[in-house]
């Protein structure tokens, strides 16, 4: 028994020495003035939507601060904002705006956030290329083949079609883009039950590709990638172009956010360097990961924002 | 001579081997069917084997260079690598091994050894097995609450190996204890008629014959841990990560990570980026493997 005693002192040793040291980790390191080189973390976290534009943003800040310690996840943006309201993290990327449930823990921990617009995506209609009978769609069509079980066959959404079953694809229930789709399309009405879900929007792709009678939605870059075997299809007439999703003419266009602490802006210079690098470079990183641009004007806006939010 | 043939007609009679073959023509037959579906499975588990081998390394075999080892992930897949990947992995293998090794194998010995054979050591032995199949996740949430938030040790390589240790540790106890059993009895009395305590003989003696099938288990258990990617991003391991760890409590990312990552991307060559990957993982997991077979036959030899 003595041994068992040995064992329980040297366990409660180290899980001093473990809390101890964790500690005198948590210290975040401080940054230089402006233009100086910097250190510290960049904390990010979120969906993973929005992780292709911040890895190349990283990418990007490592080679310009090389001190800096960026990290970004991908918890999804729900997980994402699930550390970010406790503090936890700097940045919350998010595919969608920030839930009132999610904003009411936020003030009840005291953390204050600001949401920053970095870039915009295209959510794109797909079908089958074998599919010769529909070119585009209306978003009430849409609304009433994605929550009406009755909906059965193509001729059910428009008498023209021919009579035969169609396959449902849709991203996962827990993805910012089916929240998207959930608000802009089905208006908050479950969506119906015989669609096959998938957290892999490149299962989608192949469902899709594979499947004659198939319709399936997902972010415009899963398209672009795979153009010669998926068609997409207009919505209320507007093609998912790059123009058409920047001027918000393309009614399924949606901004894509990062959500930042106030606090961190304010207390670490390294937040506040990486976020006016991020807004300067998230246009053109972002066409080159396959999202689309906003309009100058508003990374105009977000470098006020920063500018503010950083007390200068 | 009418005795001998009369015994060698009796003995006809008692065994009358046309009724022999014909009953047991159908149990021989069943004995080859049975054969027949055991080898059908053996073929079957190696054909998807090595279809999936093919499949990735037709893939990625392509892309795995010393770039590949020594670059960090990029937007652009010509120059993506997996460094910090590779770094973080090594690290929690690092941290893991001695981890379970120690406290695993405690635990198995004062179960086997020293422990009265009651029911609250059944019902303690019971629960470790039950722990066995817990999904990861549910480890990954454990880690967020208890070591990430209560301990406060952030998403740290720390914290990824506590996660993924304490996964590990219900497969290298019930291993473990295995091993333990299966030593002879006679070596333990013998040890102790020559008047060495419990403790020197469970030490000198029963461990050493032990070795080798606590090795495997270990081996196994941090195969699939390492392997693991959904607790990791649990206890918000990061994705991407400019640097590489330099102690415990630095945070870090790992090979399953970045592979899951690639996999997600639309564009194809990310693809062959996790194919890649995985040959990277393959072959890292093969190494500790032989690592395990190489220890396992020097002890297994010397006793």
């Amino acid at each position: 028994m003595s041994w068992m005693k040995k064992s329980a002192l040297l366990a409660s040793i180290t899980s001093v020495a473990i809390v101890g040291a964790a500690c005198g980790n948590n210290e975040e390191g401080n940054g230089g003035a402006e233009g100086d080189a910097l250190s510290g973390k960049v904390v990010m976290d979120g969906s993973s939507t929005v992780f292709p534009i911040m890895e190349a943003v990283a990418e990007e800040y490592s080679a310009e601060q090389p001190d800096v310690e960026v990290t970004v996840g991908v918890s999804g943006t729900g997980g994402g904002f699930k550390r970010f309201v406790t503090g936890e993290t700097d940045f919350s990327n998010a595919s969608r705006e920030i839930k009132e449930e999610e904003a009411a823990e936020a003030e009840a921990n005291g953390v204050e956030y600001t949401e920053i617009a970095v870039a915009l995506d295209g959510l794109a209609i797909v079908v089958n290329p074998e599919n010769d009978w529909a070119d585009d769609i209306t978003m009430d069509e849409l609304n009433k083949m994605w929550t009406d079980m009755n909906v059965k066959t193509w001729k059910d959404v428009r008498s023209d079609w021919p009579d035969e079953e169609i396959s449902f694809f849709s991203p996962g229930k827990d993805s910012g883009t089916f929240d998207y789709f959930n608000e802009a399309v089905l208006d908050d009405t479950d969506v119906r039950q015989d669609a096959q879900l998938s957290e892999d929007d490149n299962v989608l792709v192949t469902g899709v590709a594979g499947t004659k009678n198939a319709i399936g939605f997902f972010g415009y870059a899963y398209y672009i990638e795979n153009e010669g075997t998926l068609k997409s299809l207009k919505v209320d007439g507007i093609e998912p172009t790059a123009e058409n999703v920047t001027s918000f003419e393309y009614p399924l266009s949606r901004p894509i956010y990062t959500y930042v602490n106030n606090a961190s802006m304010q207390e670490k210079p390294q937040v506040v360097n990486f976020a006016r690098f991020m807004n300067e470079n998230a246009g053109a990183l972002a066409e080159e990961v396959g999202y689309v641009a906003m309009e100058q004007a508003s990374y105009d806006e977000n470098a006020k924002l920063i500018d503010e939010l950083a007390g200068e | 001579m009418a005795l001998p043939n009369s015994e060698f007609k009796n003995t006809k009679n008692y065994i009358d081997h046309e009724t022999v073959s014909r009953r047991i023509k159908s149990r021989l037959r069943l004995n080859e069917i049975f054969k027949y579906i055991f080898l059908a499975g053996l073929i079957f588990a190696l054909l998807v084997l090595s279809t999936l081998i093919y499949d990735v390394i037709s893939k990625g075999g392509g892309w795995v260079n010393l770039d590949f080892l020594r670059n960090f992930p990029s937007r652009r897949a010509e120059q993506a690598g997996l460094y910090p990947a590779l770094i973080g992995t090594l690290w929690l293998m690092m941290l893991i091994v001695p981890m379970v090794f120690i406290v695993g194998v405690g635990a198995a010995i004062y179960l086997e050894e020293y422990a009265p054979k009651n029911r609250l050591t059944s019902f303690i032995e019971v629960n470790i097995s039950n722990l066995a199949g817990v999904p990861s996740i549910v480890f990954g949430l454990l880690g967020l609450t208890f070591f990430v938030r209560t301990a406060g040790l952030g998403s740290s390589v720390m914290t990824g190996a506590l996660t993924l240790g304490l996964m590990s540790l219900p497969i290298v106890i019930v291993a473990s204890q295995e091993a333990l059993r299966s030593v002879k009895m006679e070596l333990r009395h013998a040890s102790l008629a020559m008047g060495a305590s419990k403790w020197q003989t469970t030490f000198n003696v029963v461990l050493p014959s032990a070795i080798p099938g606590i090795i495997t288990g270990i081996i196994l258990a941090v195969s699939r841990a390492i392997g693991e990617t959904a607790p990791l991003i649990m206890i918000g391991a990061a994705t991407f990560i400019s640097t590489t760890p330099n102690n415990v409590f630095s945070d870090f990312t790992a090979l399953p990570i970045q592979i899951y990552n690639w996999t997600s991307r639309p564009q194809a060559e990310f693809q062959n980026l996790a194919a890649a990957g995985i040959i990277v993982l393959m072959t890292l997991l093969i190494t500790m493997n032989s690592a395990a077979i190489y220890i396992r036959n020097k002890y297994t030899n010397r006793h």
